[in-house]
């Protein structure tokens, strides 16, 4: 078979097909067929780790790139025209002029597409030519290659902190048990490390891994894009079968930590990859306006065929009417007139090249242009730029600014969008005490306060040891204080710079004990220790170091976030900042340790010289990364979340460190300095059904069983016994009651929280608990049951140490951005995959839910239980809505719906009732969602509510949904820049949002809008005019103006002030926009763009074309008024009334405006004068000839002002009558600054705290019409009318108030 | 502590007009504003309006069908196209005097000048002067380019083809005698059309430059020969030509034909009767148009026009109204959230 030989090639190529597509693929190493051919190749079917995502080839994209722009119905169109103008019979003009704008809109587009592609090309380059280490036989190691060279069926490995190249079968790692730590973020955004297993039977244990013996074969599944999941066996050569699954792959994209190096062998490679197939191309978005607009563009093609046949028709009529041949009518070349059918079959054509303005084809110019300009205002804004980041808004989707104005729908992410990603131990409640934590609250707050002095080059000498805490003698030294401000803006810096670690930055580690209880903690150390008793302060920090999976590492094998991955599984999106991550994954040698002035523990504080080499805050703003440990006790501590972190960094601040955890032993040093080494009996995981975990321990000094339990109050309160300590007074017996009232302001206050128990367990009762445990992990059937039920055995009669409060701390201003956005009328729904409780939570936090909501709470085990439940839910709202008491109020009915029942919801034949009942909720929480369910909920209330929506997350677990949303918006944070790549749009902060959507989606929007009806007016007014003239001119495709003239018409002249208006014009100020979110909601819906709208402007522009026609027509009747004479005024009227037109329309006029209306005006009549200057041009002299006849003027002065004075009456009448909402807020901006001020704050104070409900665009109580009496007196009076009216709302408020307040007034403090 | 001097290149400009914060003038049409403006425009109008009026009242036109259809018109005869050389004579009358200058004007109706197709149906460069395109004449001069014989045409095309060639003579009845009224031929035609667009050839004497080439089709002479009495208006800058040369805007149109201006005529035509002696040449029926002449005299706004008086008096009594309407409306709506 030779290489060339045709059928071969077909042959091998449905091989390969055929191989590909298997159900089962098996595949062997590479290395004994290392140096043949590539005929020779065992797995050469399969495709390699090279990734391509350009749309284009250097060859190709010129025809590619035209096939895909003749997509666009517009370019075929004009294109048509074009060739129509060069067909004899029928052209209107020089056809060589009419090539120009198509060409010049065809090769624009074209070079803006070959710019992308471009960049993914440099994208996909930079990718592949990362490096890794490939097994090579010939030099029989490890050899340094790219990841494009990588093959399935080769063997790679991966170091510490790099980045897994393709997906690989895990076979032997530097960890003598075979396992690899791997961190997924850049999958699915879950910042815990996961465990992976070499697999198991194969060369494992052997401390040097030999490829070359590798002869199994391994047989694997289709790819596919299941993350979780991975079916594949090896088949040794004595045809001994090992299965594996996905806890021996190692993903695409993940990171290795804490393992020094894993070798895997490719079974998938480049596109094959789980994480590429989980990559589904980004939607090409066209923005609803677009749509709409194409519409109208349809709108506008049947009105140009109705002209057309009317210029037909009337052309064969008047053809029809002459009797003889007239000296005018002009024959063909060989002396024939066309008959009068023929003849207006082809002016029909003559007409459509005529009156081809009607279609705009400067309008999809214009609003790329308008969109590039409000990009351009949209990244400068001062407002959305996030100092601590050095990062703008960055918009990557570059058409769909103004749908940013017409959002109804948010999904929001929680963790890192909502929140910060950092669990703080906020307070705590020991034995019914409550202790506040007043300075760690303040060091909270300290820290949240925007730094904006001068970056301090830090660079201190460590500070004395110290032990325990003094505060006052730190307070009362100046020098100290200044320390501790830098050391503050040290650690505020390193917290935002990327934190390279999993929940260590110094805000999460650093915890600042209460007083109250260190001293409590002290007494008991030393009464525990003397009388061996434990006193329960003692004891709920033992349990909070004890209860938890927290591993210890130590310093060498820390973790830390490379940035050197530069999101590979985005790479259809063009890497903005790439450079930026590459010049980042230098910095990371800058290693440098957190300063802290502060020693927490009793050890003292020694500067580990290895971990500080002094930072350096280079240019590029990167901030070095910093090392997770505590350099003071060398630990580092790997938590499965952060809650367990906070906590574990909580018992440290009071002196109980956790040292090291082993299966079997815990090590907890007490700030006594005494090291207690716990046996560790057995660990009660965590499940969600119980809530709860246990850690059985056996006590060092009074060789007791102990159980620590922490968990959910709710499922730890059930489950009590007696108080603890019989001994202590009588009043400690509300030890439970005063818990649960602590824990329940924590809840309020948005805090996670947690109980901790205690259980001492009898020798006996531990045998005959241990005897069944055992039991239980033998089993067979039911073994997962089994375990649970002997954990609910032995969690009884806890007895209550107490609670702790964690929070995950809300980013800056998410309340108010979230509240603001809910008056915007918008829905916030929030996907996360958190639990429930946290969830709701924060939902409570950031105002999602508020108190007086009507909660659902929808979690279900069945279909069938689920439909019941959500069809008695949706009769229920339904009756609720129905209720005449609720007429005027929106039901804020909030939803909370766990995974699985979301899953069951979205299934076909719920679907349809889940979306009717989700309508009718003001807000949605959606828990426990993965990935593709994110995507999943935002698709069905995309197509089936037919809603603009937006998605923001910051993960890469939101990526599927950011892409399915109209919007999608990427929050650059601790997360990778997954979400940034994927997105259209990219912010740093949530509370950015609310400027973003408010002030600058609404002023995109409107400007767009009206921009496009004004373009749609403009042409159609300009356009009629010469169809007015057919009437006159035997439709004969005459126009009364110079071509030119009318090319430069919409070239120069009336080109620049609608592109000028769509970008600059500002109906209402920044400052009213976020004062008053109701105005967001004229842009919603329908908006300002509707039907309606753009029919009223057409009407308009054929009334104005109609008035700028018949006046000079009849001015000029039955007079020696020659064609270019004539066209002369009707130019003019029409400029003159186009460009007054726009600026009845235009809201603000700046300098910009001034300067553009007047120049276009000027330059008009320059252009126009020099035109007709020129000799061999037919209007020649024209226009200076009308320039000396004063009825020139007169006909210009009556035509506009006839032609205006409907729409200049229309809008007076209006904003006198019935002002809407934008012209009452641009009343509002006309007031001085301070009253405006003074007037948005009490309007707001009086909408706040959820009290007004309403139910549709309340209108402002806005000092319409009162410009000259804007005095404080009329807004006084104003405002006491709306406290009547939200007075009123609130009655009805308090009916649906349906979650009562079991605590309230509630005084936490 | 010191604020960051070199700030960030990442920074985005804090300027007024990258944050759009520029100072703007925010116009709120609402009644209120708008009446005074009314009332203004509403009284300017008026004012401009009775101004026009009374001026245009003050112009005389006198209009005189000479088409000849009807049997009772002096041209019945001539309007049969097949008679040549045909003259008719028309007589009227004027009351008063008929201020001058007195412009005389034909007029043709139902004549389409403005035909896309006869329009762009000449040459620029023959009319030029440009020998160049006397040999070889520009192709949307089809079918009047060439000859059979394939001689080209100059000048060629369609507009220079149909050239209006009635010839008009004026006579004032003094005592039953004849006494002509002497026309100005001079200067009706646009300045820079005689001066700049149109140039004879600078070959002389002029005839030799339209060797080899054929006049139009309908001309009775060759273009040099246009103006017999004046030797100077010949060619393509005679003015009658130029007049034709520049298209009448619409299908109804007249035509400076001349100017009475000198003689005893130049303070225009007394009282009286005259006889206008018509060289019935221009076919009409092929569309049935119509022929006329017109005597006017014009004012500082051209020719007599009640339209544009007409139109100030209504819209500027139309604004006075609204301006009335805004009054009510303001009075209603002036504070609508105190009711």
């Amino acid at each position: 078979m030779a290489w060339w030989n045709p059928l071969a090639l077909i042959r091998d190529a449905l091989t390969g097909q055929r191989v590909r597509e298997n159900d089962l693929r098996h595949l062997v190493s590479n290395l004994p067929y290392e140096g043949l051919g590539k005929k020779k190749q065992p797995n050469r079917y399969l495709p390699g780790n090279a990734i391509k995502t350009t749309k284009y080839t250097l060859l190709l994209f010129i025809p590619l790139n035209l096939f895909e722009q003749f997509h666009r119905l517009a370019n075929i169109y004009f294109v048509g025209l074009a060739i129509l103008n060069f067909v004899p019979v029928v052209n209107a003009f020089e056809p060589e002029v009419a090539l120009i704008p198509i060409c010049v809109i065809l090769s624009l587009t074209a070079l803006k597409d070959a710019w992308e592609d471009f960049r993914r090309y440099q994208s996909d380059k930079k990718l592949n030519s990362l490096p890794c280490f490939i097994y090579s036989r010939k030099d029989k190691q490890f050899v340094e290659r790219r990841w494009k060279d990588v093959r399935v069926g080769d063997f790679v490995k991966v170091l510490c902190n790099e980045i897994v190249p393709a997906d690989l079968l895990l076979l032997h790692t530097s960890d003598h048990k075979g396992m690899c730590h791997i961190e997924t973020s850049n999958l699915d955004g879950e910042t815990n490390l996961k465990e992976r297993k070499v697999v198991p039977g194969l060369c494992a244990t052997e401390p040097n891994f030999e490829s070359e013996s590798f002869n199994s074969v391994v047989v694997c599944e289709r790819p596919n894009n299941n993350l979780n999941h991975f079916k594949c066996y090896v088949e040794k050569p004595n045809t001994e079968k090992v299965g594996a699954g996905i806890e021996s792959l190692l993903l695409r994209g993940c990171t290795v930590r804490n393992t020094d190096h894993a070798i895997g062998f490719v079974v998938y490679a480049g596109h094959e990859t789980k994480s590429m197939l989980n990559n589904n191309g980004p939607r090409y978005k066209r923005s609803k306006l677009e749509r709409k607009l194409n519409l109208d563009v349809i709108f506008c093609v049947i009105l140009l065929l109705a002209m057309c046949l009317v210029g037909a028709l009337g052309h064969f009529f008047w053809r029809q009417a002459l009797p003889g041949v007239p000296p005018y009518l002009v024959p063909d070349s060989n002396g024939h007139v066309d008959s009068p059918s023929l003849s207006s079959f082809y002016m029909f054509f003559s007409m459509i090249i005529l009156l081809q303005v009607l279609i705009p084809i400067s309008l999809y110019v214009s609003i790329e242009l308008v969109k590039i300009g409000q990009i351009f205002f949209i990244t400068h804004d001062i407002d959305l730029y996030d100092e601590e980041t050095d990062s703008r808004i960055q918009c990557k989707a570059l058409n769909i600014t103004e749908d940013l104005g017409q959002i109804e729908y948010i999904f929001s992410d929680k963790t890192g969008t909502l929140t910060e990603n950092k669990m703080v131990f906020r307070r705590c409640s020991v034995m019914g005490t409550e202790y506040p934590h007043k300075e760690n609250a303040i060091r909270l707050t300290v820290m949240d306060e925007p730094e904006s002095e001068e970056e301090v080059i830090y660079n201190q000498e460590p500070l004395p040891p110290q032990r325990g805490w003094s505060l006052d003698s730190e307070d009362s030294d100046p020098e100290g204080t200044q320390r501790r401000h830098e050391s503050r803006h040290k650690n505020k810096f390193a917290a935002n710079a990327q934190s390279n670690v999993a929940f260590s930055s110094p805000l999460e580690t650093e915890v600042i004990p209460d007083r109250k209880l260190l001293r409590r903690v002290s007494v008991a150390e030393s009464t525990s220790i003397s009388s061996q008793k434990m006193d329960p302060h003692f004891e709920f920090f033992l349990a909070l170091a004890i209860c938890n999976t927290v591993v210890v590492s130590m310093g060498t094998a820390q973790r830390r976030r490379t940035h050197d991955y530069p999101c590979s599984f985005q790479s259809t999106n063009p890497l903005d900042n790439f450079s930026n991550l590459l010049k980042q994954a230098g910095s990371l040698r800058n290693i440098f340790a957190p300063k802290r002035d502060r020693t927490l523990s009793d050890t003292s504080f020694k500067e580990d010289d290895r971990f500080n080499p002094f930072p350096k805050v280079d240019d590029s703003g990167v901030f070095p990364s910093h090392s997770q440990c505590d350099e003071s006790s060398g630990v580092c501590y790997e938590a499965e979340s952060p809650d367990e972190a906070a906590l574990v960094h909580a018992a440290k601040a009071y002196g109980f460190i956790l040292l090291s955890r082993t299966p079997d032993s815990v090590t907890v040093r007490l700030p006594s300095g005494r090291v207690l080494v716990f046996e560790v009996l057995d660990t009660l995981t965590f499940d969600s059904n119980r809530k709860r975990m246990s850690v059985l321990v056996r006590h060092p000094i009074t060789k007791e069983c102990v159980l620590y339990t922490k968990g959910a109050d709710y499922s730890i309160m059930e489950l009590l016994g007696a108080p603890y300590a019989e001994h202590l007074s009588g009043n400690q017996k509300n030890v439970v009651a005063d818990t649960q009232y602590h824990l329940d302001c924590y809840a309020k206050e948005g805090l996670r929280t947690l109980c901790f128990t205690k259980k001492v367990v009898s020798a006996k009762d531990y045998d005959v608990w241990s005897r069944s445990r055992q039991s239980a992990k033998a089993a067979i059937d039911g073994r997962e049951q089994l375990i649970m039920d002997t954990a609910v055995q032995l969690e009884t009669n806890l007895t209550l140490l107490g609670a702790t409060g964690i929070e995950d701390r809300l980013q800056e201003s998410v309340p108010d951005t979230i509240l603001t956005l809910r008056e915007a009328g918008i829905k916030v729904w929030v996907l996360t995959g958190d639990k429930p409780e946290t969830a709701v939570n924060i939902g409570y936090a950031c105002r999602l839910l508020e108190d007086e909501d009507l909660v659902i709470n929808m979690s279900c085990k069945n279909k069938l239980a689920c439909t019941s439940i959500l069809d008695s839910t949706l009769e229920e709202v339904r009756r609720y809505e129905n209720d005449p008491r609720n007429v005027d109020t929106t039901p804020d009915i909030s939803l909370v719906i766990d995974g699985r029942t979301l899953a069951m919801l979205l299934s076909k034949n719920l679907q349809g009732r889940f979306v009717e009942l989700a309508k009718r909720c003001r807000s949605v929480l959606c828990c426990r969602v993965t990935p593709l369910q994110k995507s999943g909920v935002v698709k069905l209330i995309r197509e089936k509510l037919r809603v603009m929506t937006l998605a923001i997350g910051d993960g890469a677990n939101d990526v599927n949904m950011i892409q399915a949303a109209d919007i999608g918006i990427g929050i650059s944070g601790q997360e990778g820049m997954q979400a940034v790549m994927a997105s259209d749009f990219a912010i740093s902060r949530f509370k950015h949002l609310k400027k973003l959507l408010l002030v600058h989606g609404h002023w995109c929007y409107t400007r767009l809008a009206n921009m496009i009806i004004y373009f749609f007016y403009k042409n159609l007014a300009n356009v009629n005019l010469l169809f007015w003239y057919q009437f006159y001119c035997g439709f004969t495709a005459t126009t009364m103006l110079d071509y030119w003239l009318l090319i430069f018409f919409n070239l120069f002249y009336t080109s620049v002030p609608p592109i000028m208006f769509g970008i600059m014009d500002k109906d209402v100020s920044a400052e009213v926009l976020l004062g008053v979110p109701e105005l967001y909601r004229t842009g919603q819906g329908a908006g300002e763009y509707s039907f309606c709208t753009f029919w009223v402007s057409m009407l308009d522009a054929f009334y104005q074309s109609l008035i700028c026609f018949f006046i000079p027509y009849l001015v000029y009747q039955d007079l020696d008024v020659d064609v270019f004479t004539f066209g002369m005024p009707l130019n003019a009227v029409s400029l003159i009334t186009i460009l007054l037109h726009l600026s009845i329309e235009i809201k603000a006029w700046t300098v910009v405006h001034w300067i553009i209306m007047l120049g276009s005006f000027a330059v008009s009549l320059i252009l126009t004068l020099l035109y007709t200057s020129c000799v061999t041009c037919n209007s020649y002299w024209t226009l200076q000839n009308q320039l000396t006849d004063p009825i020139f003027y007169l006909i210009c002065i009556i035509t506009t002002v006839v032609a205006l004075l409907p729409r200049y009456t229309f809008h007076v009448m209006r904003n006198s009558i019935n002002p809407s909402p934008i012209v009452q807020g641009r009343h509002l901006d006309r007031l001085d600054a301070s009253t405006k001020e003074a007037w948005i704050k009490e309007w707001r104070g009086y909408r706040g705290a959820g009290e007004v409900k309403r139910s549709k665009l309340s209108t402002p109580p806005s000092p319409s019409n009162s410009r000259t009496t804007a005095s404080a007196d009329f807004l006084g009076n104003d405002i006491t009318t709306w406290k009547s009216l939200s007075s009123g709302a609130l009655q009805h408020g308090a009916l649906s108030a349906r979650r009562e307040n079991p605590h309230s007034p509630l005084t936490c403090e | 502590m010191v604020k960051e001097e070199n700030e960030s290149p990442n920074r985005p400009d804090n300027t007024a007009f990258t944050q759009q914060r520029l100072p703007a003038w925010q116009p709120m049409l609402s009644a209120g504003i708008v009446i005074p403006g009314f009332v203004l425009i509403g009284l300017a109008f008026i004012g401009i309006g009775v101004a026009l009026l009374i001026t245009s009242r003050n112009i005389q036109v006198l209009e005189l069908d000479y088409t000849g259809t009807e049997q009772n018109s002096p041209c019945f005869q001539c309007s049969d196209p097949d008679k040549q050389n045909c003259v008719c004579t028309l007589q009227f009358s004027i009351n008063r005097l008929f201020e001058g200058p007195v412009f005389f004007y034909y007029g043709l109706s139902n004549y389409f000048q403005n035909y896309r197709r006869y329009g762009v149906s000449r040459d620029d460069g023959q009319l030029y002067g440009d020998l160049s395109y006397f040999k070889e004449p520009y192709d949307q001069c089809e079918p009047y380019r060439y000859d059979r014989n394939k001689r080209p045409i100059v000048p060629c095309g369609s507009v220079v083809n149909s050239l209006f060639n009635d010839t008009f003579r004026l006579f004032q009845i003094v005592n039953g005698q004849q006494k002509e009224v002497p026309l100005d031929g001079k200067g009706i035609a646009w300045w820079t059309d005689y001066n700049i667009k149109f140039r004879n050839p600078t070959v002389t004497p002029l005839r030799n430059a339209f060797n080899g080439t054929v006049k139009p089709l309908f001309w009775p002479r060759p273009a040099y020969e246009l103006d017999t009495s004046d030797p100077a208006n010949n060619g393509f800058i005679n003015q009658d030509f130029l007049v034709w040369m520049r298209r009448a805007a619409l299908p109804d149109f007249r035509k400076l034909y001349r100017r009475i201006t000198e003689g005893d005529y130049t303070n225009g035509l007394p009282a009286g009767n005259y006889s206008l002696e018509i060289a019935y040449n221009y076919p009409v029926l092929s569309f049935n148009g119509r022929k006329m002449v017109v005597f006017s005299n014009v004012s500082w706004m051209g020719g007599k026009n009640e339209f544009l008086g007409i139109a100030y008096l209504v819209i500027g009594t139309l604004c006075v109204v609204m301006s009335v309407v805004m009054l009510i409306v303001y009075a209603k709506f002036k504070f609508p959230e105190e009711e």
